[in-house]
């Protein structure tokens, strides 16, 4: 008893000890959403944070996607919201990021390493550092090479057209009997570098929205072909409305289907949930007409505006975007940095005992070179997710046989107009 | 033994089976299965490791593949039925996969390695839990936090509830003043906007308020339930006014009279409305989320839903967290289910 | 156990009545003060501002939101702009075709909705009925069978799409089923008729249990000796079912009628769950319509998910007046 009370009395002290000493730290919220392990190794690098930055308390929230997306964009239109956020709708939100620029340590290291994607993620003619992209996505497609194999086809080659490789696949599922040839994810952003592969434009000279082109509409009516002739899985596109996002990599895993056209941000995914049990490997984007085009997107780490303490804000930013944090983030869960400096010297070790993996990675590095200037103005282009809104939800209709294409085309333009009318 | 059956298949009298009694059993057999079994598939589902929850078809049971220590290896490795060319099957034991072959040893003989082409073998299974699907979320996430802010909504929520609409309620049927009627047309008329189509102007209220991150946020929205107040009403209006009089008489308050007679006696209603309110606000969902976006005041429901990423929705861990918010609602159900049968069809509607 | 539950039942019951008498004493000299009419005031006041903030305070809002236009969140920011949003939900060039129509998707959402309420509401009444009517009958183990179809009542409608999107995908229960009795496996909710279907069947499954037991209850107060005198007359159980139960049940199936048709109209959660609205947009109701347009989308409208969602509460209104009518006409009838 008397021994229980004196280590009480210990503990009184000491508690009364720390608060004297420092002032009560200063906590940041960090809005965080999570499709992998990075929830784990951000709070890992934030707990280190900590300990040599006893003054900030830097509070992670895991929240769901859907917060990010739909919850954010209210409280940061009524001027509140966390002091840090990681997100993925950029551009359209530009006006509510912080800009670092005056708080950060060095702004040449952020101007230098981080600069060619700030157009991302500020207002047209802005000099602001708004933040950094915690990974640079490539969208990109996946091949079984294992079933491949069995069946004994040979993957079409660096130049293979998507012609190519959707016969190539189709053979696959015919002698391997998967469900279907292939699939791509449900999503605008997703089908928007083959787009541009068969010569669309989405951007008006003015830079406003263009008019549906036939670049679009001829890699459009191949999918919708595609799909209605049972060589794309009908599950993934077809069984929503609305923009609504789906992914096919849960049957690319099953092996039910040969060739996924996702992106970089799968490699992760499919090294933990495949395993041994088949070989894969990333193959870039098939070829249209124009190119071979990907297209690239990211998610980044901002600042808000409605922060009370952009000094530690930004002290927070310069931490994680440091060099060896960033390298380290990269290596633990297998994202793309978007750290020039990084990219540059290469050399990152990332952290898999997959064989699978570094080819993978290396080939998504590739495909990024391989863009068209339409796929690369995409991210900084104010009206993408129009774009990408009507195109989903548009297509998906026309697949499951409700319009015809050229109603599509039609219904596609007015949704354009409208979403521009109303936002004006 | 004789009487049990003669019990169990008590039937529409008379001797030998008539039509109807072939009918009710098997809707009621039929029924049972079908109010049930789909739960219990969400609990098979939720045992199973991420890559059996994407197979096809699916397996009824969670099976996990047999590893085996095998002498020379440091990891068990996992075990397969191999069918050799002659037609014949054995177990081996899987090294490594290069391709399309696999790499097998005999678990009795390690030295010789066979090459055995992969469509040629199939996993040794046996039925087995992926606990970790429970463990892992509840190890890593607040979750004992999450618990408590559940069980705070739910339990401020209810109490509110019952007084708050307990006292409307007595108020609209004990009453005579003007604009009862009104008040009433709004209160009913409220029950046809559900809440999804009002988010916005209702974030914008509670944001006003200062009630974002606030566990308030999420439990004054939905007391004032049009339903509760409705169910209650209807029951008091069944207490004799004599009553109330006579306890007039005898110099009582209103307060008294609403507390000390009118609330024992509306008991059974406001017994239902209670489990009522302690199940929706269990089970609330759409709302939780977008009031509460800091850690320490999520919610179960809300908790369970960090694991819905942009990309990729880690569905194992879903599915489990979705059954350990299902398990205070099968307890409600198993301990209270004659309450609450018995309590709507006495209460609920007279 | 017991004692336990007893104890617990002090802890919590002997605070409240001091607080109850403590709260006396103000408002018995509130009564002295204001009589009756007061004390009325007083019972309605803490439900009706917690009601007025939160629900009709929003419901105000809404109305106005739906006089504007913008992606801003906050009214004073958003361009006032008349019926303009009403105007672009319900004109169409022709109007007998769809997609002619502005707000093409509004008017699949509000078809989609009509068909599912009208088959919904219709297998909901006539699946609680026999349930009701089974369950009514002397058989063993009532109490239990009441219970089992009211288990799904209590689970969140998340849950329940949950469920039976595991049942119904290509990996699903299903289709085990199906490949162990030999057939060929199909992917349900592709296929527009059997995605709807199941739209149906599962709200159904979710909510019968309710409707059963306010059937149930109807049937337990139709009085015993009706049917044995009919049964003394050898009237037939056909006739004994549509002279005496049906009409005496009336007041009941009237309650179950109206609230199945309101929930109807709302569907939303199970179904967004279920299906997404997919495949196409053959399950895209009103209520998914409304919350993406106005909420979900990074494109948000508020302005124009709100002149639908008080098109869509108008609808409700006119319903539910009908069916009050019709069956107060009834009654009335009955009484004569």
């Amino acid at each position: 008893m008397k021994r229980t009370m004196t280590s009480f009395a210990a503990l009184a002290v000491a508690m009364l000890g720390t608060s004297a000493l420092a002032q009560d730290p200063v906590e940041l919220r960090m809005m965080w959403y999570s499709d992998g392990v990075e929830g784990e190794v951000m709070q890992d690098l934030l707990d280190r944070f900590e300990a040599e930055n006893p003054d900030i308390d830097v509070v992670l929230d895991n929240v769901a996607y859907q917060v990010i997306q739909e919850q954010l964009p209210i409280q940061l239109a009524s001027g509140q919201g966390p002091d840090i956020a990681r997100v993925t709708n950029l551009k359209e939100q530009a006006v509510h990021w912080l800009d670092l620029r005056p708080h950060v340590a060095d702004a040449a290291y952020w101007d230098e390493n981080f600069g060619n994607r700030f157009d991302w993620m500020r207002e047209d003619g802005s000099d602001a550092i708004p933040g950094f992209l915690t990974q640079l996505t490539m969208v990109g497609g996946f091949a079984n090479k294992t079933l491949f194999d069995q069946a004994g086809v040979e993957m079409p080659g660096a130049d293979g057209t998507w012609d190519d490789w959707v016969n190539a696949a189709e053979e696959v599922r015919q002698s391997q009997g998967t469900t279907a040839a292939f699939a791509i994810d449900r999503s605008g952003h997703r089908i928007s570098g083959p787009n541009a592969s068969f010569g669309a434009n989405y951007i008006g000279e003015d830079g406003m929205p263009a008019p549906i082109d036939d670049g679009t509409m001829a890699f459009v009516e191949k999918l919708v072909n595609w799909t209605t002739e049972g060589k794309q899985l009908p599950d993934v596109w077809v069984s929503a409305a609305g923009t609504t996002y789906r992914s096919g990599a849960d049957d690319f895993i099953n092996a039910q289907i040969p060739f996924l056209y996702s992106g970089s941000w799968q490699v992760a995914n499919l090294s933990t949930k495949i395993g041994d049990a088949f070989d894969w490997v990333a193959i870039g984007s098939p070829c249209g007409p124009a190119g071979c085009s990907g297209l690239a997107g990211g998610a980044a780490l901002v600042g808000i505006k409605y922060t009370e303490h952009p000094e530690e804000v930004a002290r927070v930013m310069d931490y994680l975007g440091s060099e060896p944090v960033v390298r380290e983030f990269s290596e633990r869960t297998l994202f793309l940095p978007a750290h020039a400096g990084i990219v540059e010297t290469g050399g990152l070790n990332f952290q898999s005992d997959d064989p699978n993996v570094p080819p993978a990675l290396d080939r998504f590095v590739q495909a990024s070179g391989e863009t068209l200037p339409l796929a690369d103005k995409l991210p900084a282009w104010k009206w993408a997710n129009a774009y990408y809104g009507a195109l989903v939800s548009r297509v998906s209709q026309a697949m499951a046989g409700e319009i015809t294409l050229d109603e599509a085309r039609m219904l596609m333009d007015e949704d354009i107009a409208d979403v521009v009318a109303n936002a004006q | 033994m004789s009487r049990v059956s003669q019990f169990i298949f008590r039937r529409r009298g008379g001797s030998g089976w008539h039509w109807t009694d072939i009918v009710t059993w098997v809707w009621l057999i039929g029924g049972t299965i079908l109010m049930f079994g789909p739960a219990l598939w969400l609990v098979s589902s939720s045992l199973k490791g991420p890559a059996q929850l994407a197979e096809f078809p699916p397996t009824l049971l969670p099976y996990t593949q047999i590893t085996m220590p095998v002498e020379g290896f440091d990891n068990p490795l996992p075990l397969y039925t191999v069918t050799n060319e002659d037609g014949t099957t054995e177990v081996l034991a899987e090294i490594r996969r290069v391709g399309t072959n696999a790499q097998m040893v005999d678990p009795d003989a390690p030295e010789d390695r066979i090459n055995v082409n992969i469509a040629n073998r199939e996993p040794l299974r046996e039925i087995g839990f992926a606990t970790d699907n429970y463990v892992q979320p509840l190890v890593t996430n607040d979750f004992l936090r999450f618990l408590w802010n559940s069980v705070f909504v739910t339990t401020m929520a209810t109490l509110i509830t019952l007084l708050t609409n307990s006292m409307a309620a007595f108020a609209l049927s004990k009453y005579d003043f003007r604009g009862r009627d009104a008040v009433m047309l709004i209160i009913v008329g409220t029950l046809m906007v559900p809440l999804s189509v009002i988010l916005v102007p209702l974030y914008s209220v509670v944001s006003a308020t200062g009630l974002l991150n606030s566990l308030w946020g999420v439990i004054l929205p939905t007391v004032a339930t049009p339903t509760g107040v409705f169910l209650l009403r209807q029951y008091m209006l069944t207490i004799p006014d004599e009553l109330l009089e006579a306890a007039r008489m005898d110099h009582a308050s209103e307060w008294q009279i609403y507390w000390r007679i009118v609330l024992p006696l509306a008991a059974p209603a406001l017994a239902v409305l209670a489990i009522f309110s302690v199940v929706w606000r269990w089970n609330d969902f759409l709302w939780p989320l977008i009031v509460l976006s800091q850690r320490e005041t999520y919610t179960l429901q809300v908790g369970l839903n960090t694991y819905a990423g942009e990309l990729n929705v880690q569905w194992h861990y879903i599915l489990a967290m979705t059954v350990v918010t299902m398990i205070p609602v099968v307890i409600v159900f198993i301990f209270l289910q004659r309450f609450i049968t018995t309590g709507i069809a006495g209460a609920g509607i007279k | 156990m017991a004692a336990i539950s007893k104890s617990l039942g002090t802890v919590v019951t002997v605070p409240l009545a001091w607080l109850a008498r403590i709260i006396d004493y103000p408002l018995r000299w509130w009564q002295i003060r204001t009589g009756q009419g007061g004390m009325a005031a007083v019972f309605l006041f803490p439900n009706l501002a917690i009601f007025g903030v939160f629900v009709i305070v929003p419901l105000v809002l809404n109305f106005l939101y739906s006089t504007t236009s913008g992606t801003d969140i906050f009214l004073p920011d958003r361009t006032f702009v008349g019926l303009d949003q009403y105007q672009r939900l319900l004109s169409c060039d022709d109007y007998t075709r769809r997609i002619t129509c502005r707000e093409d998707q509004f008017w699949t959402a509000a078809g989609n909705t009509l068909a599912f309420v009208i088959f919904q509401v219709a297998t909901m009444v006539a699946v609680s009925l026999i349930t009701a009517l089974i369950l009514n009958r002397n058989i063993a183990g009532r109490g239990f069978f009441r219970a089992v179809f009211f288990f799904p009542v209590l689970l969140s409608p998340v849950v329940v799409g949950l469920i039976w999107r595991w049942i119904l995908q290509r990996q699903g229960l299903l289709n085990l089923i199906m490949v162990n009795l030999g057939m060929e496996p199909e992917v349900w909710l592709n296929d527009r008729a059997y995605a709807f279907t199941a739209t149906i069947g599962v709200s159904v499954w979710a909510h019968m249990g309710f409707y059963t037991l306010i059937l149930l209850a109807g049937l337990q107060a139709i009085p015993k000796d009706l049917y044995e005198a009919a049964d003394m007359d050898g009237t037939p159980p056909a006739r004994v079912f549509w002279r005496i139960t049906l009409p005496l049940l009336g007041p009941n199936l009237a309650v179950v009628l109206v609230l199945a048709l309101i929930k109807g109209v709302q569907i939303f959660d199970e179904v967004y769950v279920l299906t997404g609205g997919g495949p196409g947009t053959s399950t895209l109701y009103l209520t998914q319509y409304i919350y993406e347009v106005g909420f979900a989308s990074i494109l948000r409208n508020p302005g124009l998910a709100a002149a639908a969602s008080i098109l869509m509460g108008l609808v409700l209104v006119v319903l539910t007046l009908i069916q009050l009518w019709l069956s107060g006409r009834k009654e009335k009838a009955g009484k004569r």
